[in-house]
């Protein structure tokens, strides 16, 4: 070979640790090991899968993933290949499909999801799915995110050809206090069986029968109560597995999902609040491969029925006398009259009580306002739990880590308050979403016998009821913001709905009450328009935070610190990679 | 073999050769070990032993042995693949799960001379270099477990299992796993699934090769109970002398088993290629019964593909001209009938004559595989009953024309999508019968509207859905 010779297309592809693949007719260059179907979804050509799922083990069994595919011809003993004009081989098309999920991607392969083989596999696969399929979709919760649906739109028969009777298999079956089943609609891609040993570690589910009489069912005496089991519920591609919570409740294509994080702990899962006219209907995971993979915990998905409860607080509410009861009161005149009643106080004698349940913004205004004022006593309420070894964090608030950074505070101070209360040093006191005789030991006495409490929160509680001015704030759902979670990871909160009532966002509210507080002076957090205007104040202000900002975290989240925390399951999985 | 002799009705036809069926229905050879060793038995163990692991690959590899399992892959070929740098344990599975419709011939060596397949073990596992092997029984063989439990019992008390096996140093446990009655674990990927307690699912291939990812993750060599004891011959022999007897491509001996309809079914030993099916049939077997025709033989196994015997074949003479032949005149070797369609396989040829109905048996061989189908992947398990329905249908005579073209439709559909090789097995038949016996079909359908509903529910289903085809 002459040194002008130039590089074959393969050579450069190994250089880079990469293979060239040819793709209904467009070469490519993957990473060596990448599946095919992995490297064709890459590449915008798509690859419908029924059992295949990133994050579990390869099964191979739906057979829906068929593929053409072809290889260079094998080289007789001595010969050399021959190169066409642009430096690949010709490709030998083999006439069996083979399955996309399993096989990866070599160098000089070709790919051909447009064509006969691969046309008649996907239709072929798709009618025998559809024999013994009930055919339920107007009253199956999976319609309009059915796997089985869409494809049989996408490359099913416009006939069908079965006339026979369908097998029949058990309805509703409740295989946990969480999840039903359905084991006529499944189609036996095993997710959920996968899902369950290899990712909660507990052998639940099984399959049982012979052949066409295959169904999921859990093992003998074992019910599906792990506190996630409801991923099954989102991985299951047909509707086998749904709900019990969300069953029958609003057809999906209704709902709008959008993007934001979990707030029941330090981890911090991605997720999507389903909503529809400012109504929260359900919680699912969002894949986020630092946070929490693909799944989150029951309790946390199930925990979001508060945001639309009867117990919210709608309006401004204010208690003229110690003795009156509250009574709704406009925005304007009770933010005025709150900030002169701030401004009035000792500041020895305030104490702010804020939560690690609120955005790093509202804390960093909370932060400014205690500052204004004067006042030292400044202290967020922790909350420890236990750590499931999976993805409930040990931290039940799920901004701890931002208070420490904005606040450099931890709770670490919060018995000086809780004393200082106690005997009276401490008059007046601001708290924000917290109820503090819950959660911070403080009785409903002590606060009745304070001189002034204003509250910050989202419902009514025993703290709010003993308020003398109540700011109604808004749930995570219903404002914009970021958090850090345990391990340092800045992320976004996305608004699913509009405030309830006449409720407004904590930063707002927080902004409103500094607007009046500093009068005249011009502080930049202070007229910030957007809780995303806070975040470039406090990133030109907070080192940490230097660089960042509402664009540059996205919706996958920004790592900012390392906290020397991680999240056990997120360990394992890259462990196992 | 004069001095040999057997149970009446039992004798060896003159055309036989009797190497691994030597000792099945002989007078006075019982299951132990006695009567193995004063027949010889061990000697080409020893012969095993002293040579080096790698020169047994090498022997077996020269032999040209080729599986007797159904695929017909070579042994020694399939030794190899065990990956090289393996520091993984090895593995050794003997597959005794014969469960192909229409083969019968392992169950006479686990029944009558267990010992010829431990030696064939030890054989195969020094080459190999396992230490630990399994004998995977089905379960329809109960005494046979008993049996071969007391040989391996025996075997080990003599020295040529467990530890130090005569005295070089070699250890190997030989145990027995009984399955639970199913088809698809005499899959050999099944099997695996089998004996480690998961369902027996086939795993899909890549990756999992048995040689490079087999029992709980290791090589593993899963062998015929027929290879095996081949195994032991082509020591007994020596490996150049073996390839030379019998077919070029398929040398040795093979063992057929033959059933229905001829007047003497039964096993039958012969040198590969020797005979026609012809021969087998009418000579062997003593032709078909009593004012019978033969009408059709499946030549390997339910899943093998039927052959007419008034089909037309075209075969080539020595001197490459083309000739005329029927299925009577094609040799019983393992290629020979592939390159008409079907396949030898496990040996089982099935013989159908013309009281027959063709239909039926294909319904009866869907019945089969529609139970036996594990339900893994999505064709098989849906496609199975549905070709069922279909078969039953038609037998009936419930059915249209069109639904025996349909018929094929669902095997056509089946046939090369499926995990395992499941897929053409029950598909095959299908294509076959229908092809071949077309006219039996379409004379058992009236021509009835296709569309119209064949039961209840799916004359309510029709309400809502149409057939436009």
């Amino acid at each position: 070979m002459s040194p002008e010779q130039p590089i074959l297309p393969k050579d450069a592809a190994a250089a880079e640790g990469k293979v060239n693949v040819q793709i209904n007719g467009t070469w490519y260059r993957f990473p060596k090991g990448t599946r095919i179907a992995d490297a064709c979804n890459s590449v915008e050509v798509h690859v419908p899968c029924f059992c295949y799922h990133p994050k579990l083990s390869v099964a191979g069994s739906c057979r829906m993933c068929l593929v053409e595919q072809g290889m260079p011809p094998r080289l007789a003993p001595g010969a050399t290949p021959t190169y066409n004009e642009d430096g690949y081989q010709t490709i030998q098309w083999m006439p069996r499909a083979v399955v996309a999920c399993a096989n990866t991607v070599a160098e000089n392969m070709g790919i051909r999801t447009n064509g006969t083989v691969c046309t008649q596999a996907r239709r072929a696969v798709l009618e025998f799915l559809l024999t013994n399929h009930p055919l339920d979709c107007p009253i199956c919760d999976q319609a309009g995110e059915c796997k089985l649906q869409e494809y049989t739109a996408d490359y099913g028969s416009p006939t069908h050809r079965f006339t026979e009777a369908k097998i029949k298999k058990g309805k509703h079956i409740e295989i946990g206090p969480r999840v039903n089943l359905d084991q006529e609609r499944c189609v036996l891609c095993r997710r959920c069986v996968r899902f369950m040993r290899e990712v909660v570690g507990e052998e639940v589910l099984g399959v049982v029968g012979r052949g066409g009489h295959n169904a999921i069912a859990c093992y003998p005496g074992k019910t599906l109560d792990s506190n996630y089991s409801m991923n099954v519920v989102d991985i299951c591609p047909v509707g086998a597995m749904t709900s019990r919570d969300f069953r029958f409740r609003m057809r999906v294509w209704f709902l709008k999902s959008t993007p934001t994080i979990d707030v029941n702990c330090g981890t911090g899962t991605n997720i999507y609040v389903w909503s529809r006219e400012q109504q929260v209907y359900r919680i699912t995971p969002r894949q986020n491969d630092e946070v929490n993979s693909c799944w989150m915990p029951d309790s946390h998905r199930l925990n979001y029925r508060y945001i639309n409860s009867g117990k919210r607080l709608l309006t401004p509410l204010v208690k003229t006398d110690a003795e009156a009861p509250q009574r709704a009161a406009a925005w304007e005149p009770i933010i005025k009259a709150a900030a002169e009643q701030l401004r009035l106080c000792d500041p020895g004698q305030l104490a702010f009580i804020v939560s690690a349940r609120l955005t790093n913004e509202e804390l960093f205004l909370a932060g400014e306002l205690a500052q204004l004022l004067g006042v030292k006593a400044l202290d967020i309420v922790p909350r420890r739990g236990e750590s499931d070894g999976m993805l409930i964090s040990a931290d039940r608030n799920p901004n701890s880590t931002g208070a420490q950074i904005v606040l450099h505070k931890n709770g670490g101070t919060l018995d000086n308050i809780r004393r200082g209360i106690k005997i009276g040093k401490i008059r007046s006191l601001v708290v924000l979403g917290e109820d503090v005789t819950a959660e911070a030991a403080i009785t409903a006495e002590q606060l009745a016998a304070l001189d002034y409490l204003l509250v910050i929160d989202h419902t009514e509680n025993a703290t709010t009821q003993a308020a003398d001015v109540v700011l109604p704030g808004v749930t995570f759902a219903e404002k914009y913001g970021t958090m850090v979670n345990v391990t340092g990871r800045i992320q976004r909160l996305n608004r699913a709905i509009d405030p309830l009532g006449e409720a407004k966002a904590d930063w707002e509210i927080l902004a409103a009450l500094l607007r009046e507080c500093c009068g005249d002076l011009p502080g930049a957090a202070a007229h910030a328009t957007s809780a995303q205007e806070v975040l470039d104040v406090m990133a030109a202000q907070i080192e940490e935070l230097n660089g960042v900002s509402w664009a540059s975290i996205g919706n996958q989240g920004q790592q900012i610190i390392d906290t020397g925390v991680s999240i056990p399951l997120i360990d394992r999985e890259k462990a196992n990679k | 073999m004069s001095e040999i002799t057997y149970k009446p009705g039992h004798e060896p036809h003159p055309r036989e050769t009797r190497r691994i069926f030597r000792n099945i229905d002989r007078v006075g050879y019982t299951p132990s070990i006695k009567s193995f060793l004063a027949d010889g038995g061990y000697e080409a163990l020893k012969k095993a032993l002293a040579m080096e692991p790698a020169a047994v690959i090498d022997e077996v590899k020269k032999s040209g042995l080729r599986g007797r399992g159904g695929a017909g892959f070579p042994t020694g070929v399939k030794w190899t693949f065990i990956p090289r740098g393996n520091t993984k344990p090895v593995y050794l599975v003997c597959n005794c799960d014969e469960s192909e419709p229409g083969t019968f011939k392992d169950r006479f060596i686990v029944h009558q001379d267990p010992h010829q397949l431990i030696e064939g073990m030890v054989i195969a596992c020094y080459a190999v270099q396992a230490h630990y092997a399994i004998i995977y029984m089905r379960e329809e063989f109960p005494e046979a477990a008993k049996i071969m439990k007391k040989a391996l019992k025996e075997a080990e008390k003599n020295g040529f299992v467990g530890k130090n096996i005569q005295g070089t140093g070699y250890d190997l446990k030989i145990i027995l796993h009984r399955g639970a009655g199913a088809y698809i674990c005499g899959e050999e990927t099944g099997l695996i699934n089998s004996i480690e307690g998961v369902r027996p699912y086939p795993r899909i291939k890549p990756p999992f090769f048995p040689a490079a990812i087999g029992l709980y993750g290791c090589p593993t060599i899963v062998n015929n109970v027929e290879s095996l004891c081949q195994v032991r011959q082509v020591l007994l022999r020596g490996g150049e002398a073996y390839a030379a007897e019998g077919a070029q491509r398929s040398p040795g001996t093979r063992i057929i088993g033959v059933s229905g309809d001829v007047r003497k079914p039964g096993y039958y030993e012969i040198i590969s290629g020797s005979i026609t099916y012809g021969e087998l049939l009418y000579e062997l077997c003593g032709g078909p019964k009593e004012g019978r025709k033969f009408k059709a033989i499946i030549p390997g196994g339910a899943s093998a593909k039927v052959m007419r015997c008034d089909e037309v074949l075209t075969g080539r003479n020595p001197d490459g001209s083309v000739r005329k032949m029927s299925i009577f005149d094609v040799p019983m070797d393992l290629d020979s009938i592939a390159a008409h369609g079907s396949m030898s396989g496990s040996g089982g040829v099935i013989v159908m004559d013309d009281s027959r109905s063709m239909p039926e048996m294909l319904r009866n061989l869907n019945r089969f595989f529609a139970w036996e189908s594990c339900g893994q992947c999505t064709p098989c398990r849906e496609g199975n009953p549905w070709m069922l329905k279909l078969s039953t249908r038609i037998c009936e005579g419930k059915a249209s024309p069109e639904d025996v073209d349909l018929l094929k439709s669902v095997a056509d559909n089946i046939c090369g999508r499926t995990v395992c090789a499941f897929g053409e097995a029950c598909s095959w038949p299908v294509q076959a019968f229908i092809t071949k016996f077309r006219e039996e079909f379409l004379a058992l359908t009236k021509p009835i509207n296709a569309l119209k509903p064949h039961n209840p529910e799916s004359a309510e289903a029709r309400k809502y859905l149409t057939r436009e085809d």
